[in-house]
């Protein structure tokens, strides 16, 4: 299976820690993933700004760059979400059909495209997740409180399978972070208290480590979460699945 | 105001945001309770997308029918192409009959034609009697939520209001009492109205009967002894049969409010003897939001509210943020096809968190329309040409492999070698208002990944 590797812009450029621990970790699970060395962004910053339009040449550059892999891996649920469900402004020729359906969230790949549902190692500390919610609702990667109480999804079975940790549980289960792309400016004083409300949540449940599967919900947080001198860490999944440790 | 000015304004009270947001949250947690312990609750609400689809895909014939049979009950039906039109015939039919007072139970229809200020300027007195709508009518404010109209208030504001306008004591804020003197006042108007108006959540095709759902029995009670009832509904309200009525009853409380049904369920069928009965079927907008395939299932919605309860946006911005008779996220797409530029700051108003459409008793995808909204904006060039060319920037960028990786680069380099003062300034950087920027790292993970492959 050739399998690219498909690292968002700013991970690349801000977190590349997040994007080498993805590249370990899809190692040691005995996938080699190579990284296409021309590929920049998905386009949907532009897009959900209402530029759809102008980001096609982007999307374009990322068909081409992704051309002929048997599956596309990123460490983002948005980013992926943005591929499978917008890139539909293309002509949808062969290429553009096999890029939308083989792009997979990070711990998607591993449970359901490698079957893997437990990693092994250790990692003692108190966990909370963040659930971002292009996963979880958009590409349902994980169970959403509107419609069940169950907590379930493949991101907090891999966590939960390591050694030693404690997961937290917290009084709204999935509410969105704030983020949001450009709403984060656009909106910036409900986006900050969405932040300060979130990262609350977690502080008041007690979560060392925050951690979730899409970087730009954790950046959002990792900035409200400094600006507030909070003792809580930020780590993407990857590096704890990577067995990273704080 | 755009949508972000008025949220900033509402989110610099810290604990009233809390609070609002706190209450609402709570209403969603009720909603989630009723949602999880009926086993078939995904399955009715995949009936009622059903229902409403297929209604909409043949309004025109099921209106008739409804036309045809509410006339053979012995109701009078009129047609209202827009809200100037409908103001217009309810003004009419209450000269007619020399109405000087009109009760109304909740319609958010007449809100959004704006009927009580033309009627008022026409001299007549108009009383809303549903409890939240009489508290902001009082303080001459808009609805700030479809379902609890008056929950931006506090009991304290309430309180304040009726010592104004009811004359209770100063400072009272007991729910109990202040109820009790709105209850007092309100028996009084509903003695003298002539003629009594009601909303209407449902209008059966089959028996041109009609359903209004209210939790204070104030319907009826006005309905009941007033001489002249006017109902006024959106093409919308229609349904097919009495046997699709349960699946609508059966979410629209449960969702609204986390109640399994609404205290009254009133049906209407024909006008008591020597009384008169009056439908008035209003477009308003309706049919051009019917024409746009994207965005015509957002007419399957039941006026639930459970999309506001849910929106993390709405419960931290407050319904009047929004500027638009419907507020929150359904507001959000009906809104823009009434007036694009008006409305055009309020698709943005979301994260696209999708809460909204998984919550929706009858699944409209709200969150795809908001997304399909902000394009139709850009398209139409109603964006702020500063975000325009900026999109416009971004992506030429980014659709460049060198001038992002060069790019990249010096903003990290000067993101390092700047002042944080500078890179956190308030006016230049809105993100720095509550977060720190991350830490520019000193190499790209592009970077890395080289070293490894020129290493091996």
């Amino acid at each position: 299976m050739k399998v690219g590797l498909f690292i968002p812009c700013y991970v690349d450029q801000f977190y590349p820690q997040v994007g080498i621990a993805t590249f370990q970790l899809l190692k040691k699970l005995g996938v080699r993933a190579e990284f296409p060395m021309q590929q920049t962004c998905c386009g949907q910053p532009m897009a959900n700004s209402g530029c759809e339009h102008e980001a096609l040449p982007v999307y374009r550059h990322f068909v081409d760059t992704f051309n002929g892999y048997d599956a596309i891996v990123c460490p983002s649920g948005s980013c992926v979400y943005h591929v499978r469900k917008h890139f539909n402004t293309l002509e949808q020729t062969p290429a553009v059909e096999q890029i939308r359906s083989s792009v997979y969230e990070l711990t998607d790949f591993i449970t359901s495209v490698l079957g893997v549902e437990e990693i092994p190692g250790s990692f003692p500390h108190r966990v909370g997740i963040h659930q971002s919610c292009h996963g979880q609702r958009g590409l349902r990667l994980a169970s959403d409180s509107e419609i069940t109480p169950v907590l379930d999804g493949g991101l907090r079975r891999l966590l939960s399978s390591l050694k030693g940790i404690q997961l937290t549980e917290l009084d709204r289960s999935d509410e969105c972070c704030g983020f949001g792309g450009t709403f984060c400016v656009a909106e910036a004083a409900v986006s900050g208290r969405m932040g300060q409300d979130r990262v609350g949540d977690h502080k008041r449940n007690g979560t060392e480590i925050l951690t979730g599967g899409d970087m730009s919900c954790l950046m959002h947080l990792e900035g409200v979460i400094r600006r507030q001198n909070l003792s809580m860490r930020v780590m993407h999944v990857a590096e704890i699945l990577n067995g990273n440790q704080p | 105001m755009s949508h972000p000015e008025l949220a900033e304004q509402f989110t610099k009270d810290v604990d009233r945001t809390t609070w609002h947001d706190e209450t609402l949250w709570f209403v969603r947690q009720k909603r989630d309770r009723m949602a999880y312990s009926l086993p078939e609750f995904q399955e009715l609400r995949d009936l009622a997308s059903q229902i409403k689809n297929h209604t909409l895909s043949r309004l025109d014939d099921y209106l008739i029918q409804f036309e045809e049979a509410a006339r053979r009950n012995g109701v009078h039906v009129h047609w209202a192409a827009d809200a100037a039109e409908h103001n217009q015939i309810v003004l009419d039919i209450l000269r007619q009959n020399s109405v000087e007072r009109v009760v109304k139970s909740k319609s958010m229809l007449t809100e959004e034609c704006h009927l009580n200020p033309f009627l008022i300027q026409n001299g007549l007195q108009v009383v809303d009697t549903d409890l939240g709508e009489r508290i902001v009518q009082l303080r001459d404010e808009a609805p700030s939520h479809i379902v609890l109209p008056a929950i931006h208030l506090k009991k304290e504001d309430v309180g304040e209001t009726f010592h104004q306008h009811l004359g209770t004591p100063k400072g009272e804020k007991d729910p109990q009492r202040l109820t009790e003197a709105a209850r007092q006042h309100l028996r009084e108007k509903f003695v003298d109205a002539q003629a009594a108006m009601t909303g209407v959540n449902f209008a059966i095709a089959e028996t041109g009967s009609f359903v209004v759902c209210t939790n204070e029995g104030n319907a009826d009670l006005g309905v009941d002894l007033a001489r002249v009832h006017i109902a006024c509904m959106g093409i919308e309200k229609i349904i097919p049969k009495l046997e699709h009525l349960g699946v609508f009853t059966r979410l629209l409380a449960r969702s609204a409010t986390g109640q399994p049904t609404t205290t009254y369920t009133s049906h209407f069928t024909r006008p008591a003897e020597g009384k008169e009965m009056h439908i008035v079927i209003v477009d308003n907008g309706r049919t051009q939001q019917l024409g746009r395939p994207d965005f015509r299932n957002s007419l399957k919605c039941i006026r639930c509210g459970a999309c506001m309860n849910t929106c993390p946006v709405y419960r931290r911005s407050g319904g009047h943020s929004y500027g638009s008779t419907v507020p929150g996220p359904i507001g959000a797409i009906l809104s823009p096809n009434i007036d694009l530029k008006k409305y055009s700051s309020l698709p943005f108003a979301s994260t696209l968190c999708g809460s909204c459409s998984d919550v929706c008793p009858v699944k409209i995808d709200i969150h795809t329309q908001l997304y399909k909204w902000r394009q139709i904006i850009s398209e139409e060039g109603a964006l702020p040409p500063s975000k325009k060319w900026s999109m416009k920037a971004l992506s030429a960028v980014l659709a460049s492999p060198k001038v992002f990786t060069n790019g990249g680069w010096f903003a990290r380099k000067l993101l390092r070698f700047l002042p944080h003062g500078l890179t956190h300034a308030p006016g230049l950087n809105p993100w720095a208002k509550d977060r720190e920027l991350p830490e520019a790292p000193k190499q790209s993970f592009r970077e890395w990944y080289q070293q490894q492959n020129n290493a091996e």
